[in-house]
């Protein structure tokens, strides 16, 4: 029970980090252009990020 | 300025003006401090290398500040500075490279609110119902009473986000439907997942031993990402439809009294102004002729397949596009008030075949909530009488709403949706409804326009067996010098035949008559008969148009000219036959043309010359026949047709209107995807009928278990899992190829009928 006082909400905790990294991400606006992503992994110079 | 004749026409110009730094100024977002935005549509955008080409090129430009391409979108967005007063030309920049660009036809829309509200939700519902759910298969599998208690009380805090958040869409929409006396599929579903979770919190308080948390946030979670897929499926294919070429233009060039010329954006264009249209350019507005002579192809505006000659005083119309020399006209009406306009007015009131349409899970949701509602009220009066115990009775209530879950029936129709879009998508064709595809699996009649339809907008010679290779030769090399389609038409008879080019001395175009070539003492004339040569009357079967060559003034051949069958039709009107499907053509082109057409690509039924209000009765009386139209068409007469039809498709060449008035439009130059795409959608129908049918039978096994007060949260929540994981599976089998055997008999067979003549 003590264990499960501290491991529940630690779960929980990592859980939400989770969801807030992924709504950020996608404030973020990383989710605009997927198949460009994709692509653009094969470019090699480093001129073109925004 | 005089435009009695304009050079040589560089080989390879486009029909379509090309959008010009002005325009695309126009076009673009102020974005302040005198940056502006502008969206480029490149379709031929598909790679890593050709975004970095792309971006570089761009950005290299003077006055570029910054380009990103949008491979997903195939979109370029470039914030810009005008230069000395001029705006960079983007779109020759892209030219220069090798791609072609055009302005979208509507705003590609970069940020989608409700996509993005949908993804979050998801996000929200997944976190909750995932942690919800392992709480619980912890409770199920016998944990202790305060250990019990703990995680419900867990799982209650958990839900809240989930039913605050992700479930506001669904309650939103059931509330305006019951506003609106109707029912939709988002009343039990709302009115079940706040049952479930009112009735867990309260079980939570009392210490009971169950609780139906993560039935609810389960639910919610299935049904938005079906809702997801759906959403991204038509936004996907809503953006395609956007990033079509813009037909009408966006301004007009504008002479003013002192002889100079200015771009203005449409709305500043007044009646009584004057205005120059270019070669190759559309007609900003309605108006006379005031200088210059010419030949306009309508055939995107009233249907007309051969061009009309204007001269001093000619009448003409928005939209027609200026295939010989420049001319001037004055404007008789503002742009807002030319035909366009009229047309758009009339789609407004044209009566809408699909006003009354309600989509099938509206439908089976009307059925299926009153039955489960008042099932549900039964259950908890019969327990209550009978037992006396009013928690037992609401417990069992809320377990026959949740375990004859709607998810099955909320993802029966667009998880079949989305496999279909997704499948047409890939053959070219775009659904700009969602309740297209199941309008489209009802038809039986279908209508084509002729124009710009069944046909392209390329001549084809006709008498190629007529006329001999030297003719030929000749007629060919001359007209590889313009730009008017019947003489790219010869020259592309010579290459196929790889007849040797002939040199002149001197070849020059004579505005509205034709080519003048001069080999020595000798002049040949290709063009009209009256002015290449003396008048001989000659048997002439569809001339849309007819030119003739002549040697010093007197003729050598004829060329007759027809209109070229656009690939796929006569398989595409055979395999509706064969479906027993009725099979017309409605044209505003006259009698002789389209009865030409009619015959060689096998349609008996065919009614010519009908004015815009005219095809829309035809379409209408036969509707109120009770048969079901698919109509097929481009022009901006088509548009209010395409809107009172059963349903309508349109291909990508059509016009701005009749793409809008559309439910699909069509990529593939081949008709043929028009069957193919009625095949899907039956297909998909009976799936769908499967996919209730499997529902039905699952409530009717899970229903009685649920009245008799056995069903436990793990029960439902297996229950429910299966029932979505079944329905899913199911959709997915359309992802197979259907029309596959039909394609090959039909194209075979279409190969027969279109060996050249």
């Amino acid at each position: 029970m003590n264990a499960l006082m501290v491991l529940v909400p630690l779960t929980i905790a990592m859980g939400a980090a989770g969801l807030l990294a992924f709504l950020w991400s996608m404030r973020a606006k990383q989710y605009d252009d997927l198949d460009g992503a994709a692509e653009r992994i094969l470019l090699d110079d480093e001129d073109g990020s925004v | 300025m005089t435009c009695c004749s304009s050079g040589i026409g560089l080989a390879g110009t486009e029909r379509e003006s090309r959008c010009t730094p002005t325009e695309l100024a126009l076009s673009s977002k102020v974005l302040g401090g005198g940056l502006r935005q502008s969206t480029l549509s490149v379709p031929e955008m598909h790679c890593a290398s050709c975004i970095r080409s792309i971006e570089r090129a761009l950005s290299a430009v003077d006055g570029v500040e910054v380009a990103r391409a949008n491979l997903s979108t195939r979109t370029v967005v470039a914030n810009w500075r005008t230069k000395k007063g001029q705006a960079p030309d983007l779109v020759r920049t892209l030219a220069d490279i090798g791609y072609s660009s055009h302005l979208p036809s509507s705003e590609v829309d970069g940020e989608d609110r409700v996509q993005a509200h949908l993804l979050r939700a998801l996000a929200v519902a997944g976190f909750c119902a995932m942690n919800i759910m392992l709480l619980s298969v912890s409770v199920w599998a016998g944990a202790d009473v305060g250990t019990r208690q703990a995680f419900h009380m867990l799982s209650a805090g958990l839900a809240l986000p989930a039913i605050l958040y992700a479930g506001s869409s669904f309650y939103i929409s059931a509330w305006r439907a019951l506003m609106h006396g109707r029912m939709n599929m988002d009343v039990p579903i709302s009115v079940g997942v706040l049952l479930s979770f009112g009735l867990s919190v309260y079980d939570t308080i009392t210490n009971a031993p169950q609780a139906y948390f993560e039935a609810g946030t389960s639910l919610l979670f299935v049904l938005l990402g079906g809702r997801l897929l759906d959403h991204m499926m038509r936004s996907k294919a809503k953006s395609a439809v956007a990033g079509l070429a813009r037909l009408m233009p966006r301004g007009a060039n504008v002479v003013s009294h002192d002889g100079s010329v200015d771009y203005l954006p449409l709305a500043d264009v007044q009646p009584e102004m004057r205005l120059l249209v270019t070669a190759g350019s559309r007609v900003p507005t309605d108006g006379i002729v005031v200088e210059g002579r010419s030949e306009l192809d309508g055939s995107l505006v009233t249907g007309e397949s051969a061009w009309r000659s204007i001269d001093l005083g000619s009448a003409v119309r928005a939209g027609e596009i200026n295939c010989g020399g420049p001319f001037m006209l004055t404007s008789s009406v503002a742009p807002e008030d030319s035909l366009l306009s009229e047309m758009a007015s009339m789609l407004a009131t044209a009566e809408d075949g699909r006003s009354h349409y309600r989509r099938l899970a509206d439908r089976a949701a009307s059925l299926y909530a009153p039955v489960v509602h008042s099932l549900s009220f039964l259950a908890f009066a019969g327990w209550l009488y009978s037992s006396g115990d009013i928690h037992r009775a609401l417990t069992i209530a809320i377990a026959v709403l949740v375990i004859t879950c709607p998810c099955a029936l909320g993802l029966a129709v667009p998880m079949v949706q989305v496999v279909l879009a997704r499948r047409l998508f890939d053959r070219g064709l775009m659904a700009t409804e969602g309740s297209a595809f199941e309008r489209l699996a009802e038809i039986d009649t279908v209508v084509f326009d002729k124009t710009g339809t069944i046909t392209t907008g390329d001549p084809a010679l006709l008498n190629p067996d007529q006329i001999s290779e030297a003719h030929l030769a000749i007629a060919g090399s001359m007209g590889r010098l313009s730009a008017h389609p019947v003489s790219k038409a010869l020259w592309m008879s010579q290459t196929k035949l790889g007849l040797e080019v002939v040199a002149f001395d001197d070849v020059q175009e004579i505005v509205g008559f034709g080519l003048e070539a001069s080999i020595g003492a000798d002049i040949y004339r290709l063009g009209r008969r009256n002015w290449a040569a003396s008048p001989v009357t000659s048997p002439i079967v569809n001339p849309a148009s007819s030119v003739v060559l002549s040697k010093n003034g007197e003729p050598l051949t004829d060329f007759v000219f027809g209109e070229t069958v656009r690939p796929g039709t006569i398989g595409l009107v055979q395999a509706l036959r064969s479906r027993r499907i009725d099979v017309q053509i409605l044209s505003g082109d006259s009698r002789q043309a389209v009865a030409f057409i009619a015959r060689s690509v096998g349609i008996e039924r065919f009614e010519s010359e009908l004015l815009p209000g005219e095809k829309v009765r035809a379409i209408t009386d036969l509707q109120s026949n009770g048969l079901r139209v698919l109509m097929v068409g481009d022009g901006i007469n088509d548009a209010p047709s395409l809107r009172a039809a059963h349903v309508s498709m349109a291909p990508s060449s059509a016009s701005d209107i009749g793409r809008s008035a559309a439910d699909f439009v069509f990529l593939d130059n081949s008709l043929f995807v028009v069957f193919e795409a009625m095949e899907a959608a039956r297909m998909a129908a009976r799936l769908v009928k499967q996919n209730f049918g499997l529902a039905v039978v699952y409530n009717a096994l899970s229903l009685p278990l649920a009245l008799a007060g056995f069903v436990t949260p793990l029960m439902a929540a297996v229950a429910m899992s299966t029932s979505s994981i079944l329905v899913v599976a199911n959709a997915l089998r359309l992802a197979a190829p259907v029309a596959e055997k039909s394609r090959d008999q039909a194209l075979r067979s279409s190969q027969l009928a279109e060996v050249p003549t």
